[in-house]
């Protein structure tokens, strides 16, 4: 075999293994949906993040608009700083809310955004004002029970 | 053994494996310098990916096929215990494309091309012929040594990442068509499961790594083995035993490294 003979089957085992990489990154794993467009980042702060991590999907109406970029915690108001990444082709009304979800029972949690009504739009920077934090299982737990203390306190009387 | 002699042993003996030691490290030093060189004549190191990469293709997708398999089936019986049928495709692409696939393509990339160096080196030496070459003034390490080094560097990721995908081809096989998985779900949980970056990228990142760990191991045990033919054999036994060690605790190391942050 000379040497362009072997420099050809060289050539087919690298093809081959570009090919391998290319079909796991595209089709095993989640190359295709990044953004090929732009995106703006968007400010909340919660009182409590729970479970969010960062890159968590940020989904509105169950579509995923973006990711979760940075989690810090804000020092003036104490409170957690969350940066959401948002794909330009979606844009939000002003007042939209954000409420931080959970997938499933026991899934990963993520931020479901609800639009509001207003006619300017969510700019790059701004703050999404109105937020719901997190549900925490033992904040649940107890005010569960103190519904029942004060539930058999008033069958007592 | 008396009981004096046990001290006198055990310091004889770890000096001897910090010698050893040492002589690993001047050797991956220059090997590395004549790693240009190598680069330079670009022919050599063609030869080279045509002798380690083409020959080990047969062996490593037939492994990839056999172990995607056996990743399917067993994985469908213990997720169905949960009921968590539907996770296959994610369960075998992560196992591969974290693990098995470096790994098992490393440690088969050992067996097959690390044996055939240390042998062709071996014999190399046995005969004579590196002796020769110095006699000439070439540097056998740049001949010799250098392009196989890279070209090992080179066929180790493009194999591991045939295997790791030909095993989620066999996972497919035996989860959709035989046992009767749903393929959106298949597919569908792995491409929100597998990232980019972290999981295929470090997979990559590893591949590297042990290719770069085994194909040292099998030149160095090769250059440095007994010119005789027995020495050889043993050359090559000591390069698929060290080879197979190293890439096992490199794997606990990168492992530790790259996903306990997640």
């Amino acid at each position: 075999m000379g040497k362009r003979g072997i420099e050809t089957l060289v050539g087919t085992f690298v093809l081959l293994g570009a090919l391998a990489i290319v079909f796991l990154a595209l089709k095993a794993a989640n190359l295709a949906s990044f953004t090929t467009g732009g995106t703006y980042a968007v400010f909340a702060r919660f009182d409590n993040i729970g479970g969010l991590k960062v890159r968590a999907p940020v989904k509105s109406a169950g579509v995923t608009v973006g990711r979760v970029a940075s989690i810090s915690l804000d020092l003036k108001t104490y409170q957690g700083l969350v940066t959401l990444e948002l794909d330009q082709r979606f844009v939000f009304p002003k007042d939209t809310s954000a409420k931080i979800l959970t997938a499933g029972l026991l899934g990963d949690q993520y931020i479901g955004l609800e639009p509001g009504g207003d006619d300017k739009n969510l700019a790059s920077g701004d703050t999404i004002k109105m937020t719901q934090s997190a549900v925490v299982l033992e904040n649940l737990i107890g005010q569960f029970l103190y519904n029942k203390a004060a539930e058999s306190g008033d069958a007592k009387k | 053994m008396t009981l004096p002699e046990i001290p006198q042993r055990v310091g004889a003996v770890s000096l001897a494996v910090l010698r050893r030691l040492g002589h690993n490290a001047t050797f991956f030093v220059e090997l590395m310098q004549s790693l240009p060189a190598a680069l330079r004549r670009f022919y050599l190191v063609t030869a080279q990916i045509h002798a380690i990469g083409n020959y080990s293709l047969v062996i490593i997708v037939a492994s990839g096929m056999a172990v995607g398999f056996v990743l399917g089936l067993q994985g469908y019986y213990t997720l169905s215990r949960y009921g968590a049928a539907e996770s296959l495709g994610l369960l075998v692409a992560l196992s591969l494309v974290r693990e098995l696939g470096p790994v098992v393509t490393a440690l088969l990339y050992a067996g097959r091309a690390g044996t055939s160096l240390t042998a062709e080196i071996g014999l190399m030496k046995a005969g004579e012929q590196l002796a020769a070459m110095e006699m000439m003034a070439i540097d056998p390490r740049q001949r010799v040594l250098a392009p196989r080094f890279v070209g090992g560097i080179i066929a180790m990721p493009l194999l591991a990442a045939m295997f790791s995908a030909v095993g989620i081809f066999g996972g497919y096989v035996v989860g959709v068509l035989l046992i009767g998985i749903d393929a959106g779900q298949f597919w569908s949980q792995m491409q929100n499961g597998v990232d980019v970056f972290d999981d295929v990228g470090n997979g990559i990142v590893k591949s590297v790594v042990f290719g770069v760990a085994c194909t040292f191991v099998a030149l160095y045990q090769g250059y440095e083995a007994q010119a005789t033919p027995d020495g050889v054999a043993q050359a090559t036994t000591r390069t698929v035993v060290i080879s197979s060690l190293a890439v096992l605790m490199l794997d606990f190391v990168l492992t530790a490294l790259m996903f306990s942050s997640l």
